[in-house]
């Protein structure tokens, strides 16, 4: 019972893997060499490998290769043209510097233009205040000379005026003239 | 109990279960028994799968020709990349006229040692007929390439210029024989690993059916299925990597 189980089992596997259960002893030995399949094989190999080798010469080489072209060929140019943008990126950094060096020279000569003509005005206007104070000190100072002349009469005045009391007081009579001319020689000593 | 099935699996294992070779058979795919050499057989399936999965890939996956590639596309492009770089960096420039053979030769094997690991599938490298087919091709091309190129000068890959003169004849024969030895190796070392693996798997699918020890097997599957993949692209690139070694010596004899 069991060995007819076991026998079922073993045709069932051997249907599923593709052999005939009961097969006669001689056709188990190696197919590899059982030389009547070797025409059939080189003939069907044969039309295989030709059949390869025109779908590759003729079709899918060529095109792989055009493809693995233009791809070289825009991965070469994508390269040329990002080395493009970058020497045009250095350019304009340096067009940039440039510009900003300029910019500063011309900021520095402005303000230097400007300072100039800053203290030009400045020294022309000082030039002028300073007549000016010196026009005003003179004004000043003949005033001052006038005012000290007539700050002279007046004592001359009052020293004259006090020399006649002084006479009178002591008991004399006072000539005017004489006081004027000695208070005036006394001014001058 | 145990006992018993494994005494069952045991004899079966003699008689049924264990016929990991027959996944290999060539068949005619609409009956009959005689496999003639226009029959068409499993063997003219899978490669017909083949042609049109490196289609799909390399044309229907390429339609587009896009700038910034689909994942199909750039696994298009990977490959000739592969390829070209490698032809390149060992047969030298004047290799690359020869790009679309061993393309031909790279994908036909890649594709079908990867399409030979889909359950139920038919492994045409696993055939020395088709390896040996694809290595004397080579061997034949590489050798009237080298005629053709150097003439007689092209029988310099055998005489070693820089070894001594007394060992030259011995360094000469020894290079003749490996020369000539090239195709059978080429050949087999595809074939080899591609059955190999294959048939290894079915042992350990064998043991599947066993209860006891399924879960091992199931284990020692999937193990194994991966070690394939990795085979089955290492052998394709084994195979052209070595194309391009030889070509290089037909380009080039003088060491």
């Amino acid at each position: 019972m069991t060995t007819e189980t076991e026998e079922a089992l073993g045709e069932g596997l051997a249907d599923v893997i593709g052999v005939a259960a009961h097969q006669p002893t001689e056709s188990v030995s190696l197919p590899q060499i059982d030389f009547s399949s070797f025409p059939n094989q080189i003939f069907w190999l044969v039309i295989t490998l030709v059949a390869i080798f025109f779908i590759l010469s003729r079709v899918a080489l060529p095109r792989i290769a055009a493809v693995l072209a233009e791809r070289q060929g825009i991965i070469t140019n994508d390269i040329a043209a990002a080395q493009d943008l970058k020497q045009k990126a250095v350019e304009a950094e340096e067009a940039y510097e440039k510009a900003l060096l300029d910019a500063r020279a011309d900021a520095n000569r402005i303000v230097a233009e400007a300072k100039a003509e800053i203290q030009a005005e400045l020294d022309v206007a000082i030039a002028k205040a300073d007549a000016e104070i010196a026009a005003k000190a003179a004004e000043g100072e003949k005033a001052i000379a006038v005012i000290r002349e007539s700050a002279m009469d007046s004592v001359k005045d009052v020293a004259k005026d006090a020399a006649k009391e002084i006479v009178a007081v002591l008991g004399g009579k006072a000539d005017a003239k004489a006081v004027t001319a000695a208070v005036t020689a006394r001014m001058k000593g | 109990m145990a006992t018993e099935v494994n005494g069952d699996a045991a004899a079966e294992g003699t008689g049924l279960v264990f016929h990991p070779m027959d996944q290999f058979i060539v068949k005619p795919l609409f009956g009959g028994d005689v496999v003639a050499w226009y029959t068409v057989t499993n063997v003219t399936l899978w490669m017909g799968i083949t042609v049109l999965a490196i289609f799909a890939l390399l044309v229907l996956g390429t339609s587009k020709r896009a700038v910034i590639p689909s994942r199909t596309q750039s696994v298009g492009e990977l490959a000739y990349g592969f390829i070209y770089k490698m032809i390149e960096d060992v047969a030298g420039k004047d290799g690359i006229k020869y790009f679309p053979y061993i393309m031909t030769l790279f994908m036909f094997i890649v594709f079908s040692n990867f399409l030979g690991l889909l359950p139920m599938a038919f492994t045409t490298t696993s055939h020395i007929a088709v390896t040996g087919g694809l290595a004397v091709a080579v061997f034949l091309s590489v050798t009237v390439i080298g005629f053709y190129k150097h003439g007689f000068g092209f029988l310099n890959i055998f005489w070693i210029a820089q070894a001594p003169l007394i060992l030259r004849p011995i360094l000469a024969l020894i290079e003749v024989i490996s020369y000539f030895v090239r195709p059978l190796s080429h050949s087999i070392r595809l074939a080899g690993n591609m059955m190999a693996g294959h048939a290894v798997i079915k042992v350990f699918a064998a043991f599947a059916a066993v209860l006891a020890i399924s879960p091992f097997s199931i284990i020692a599957i999937t193990a194994m299925y991966a070690l394939e993949v990795l085979v089955a692209f290492i052998q394709a690139y084994v195979f052209a990597i070595l194309t391009c070694v030889y070509l290089k010596d037909a380009l080039h004899p003088h060491h």
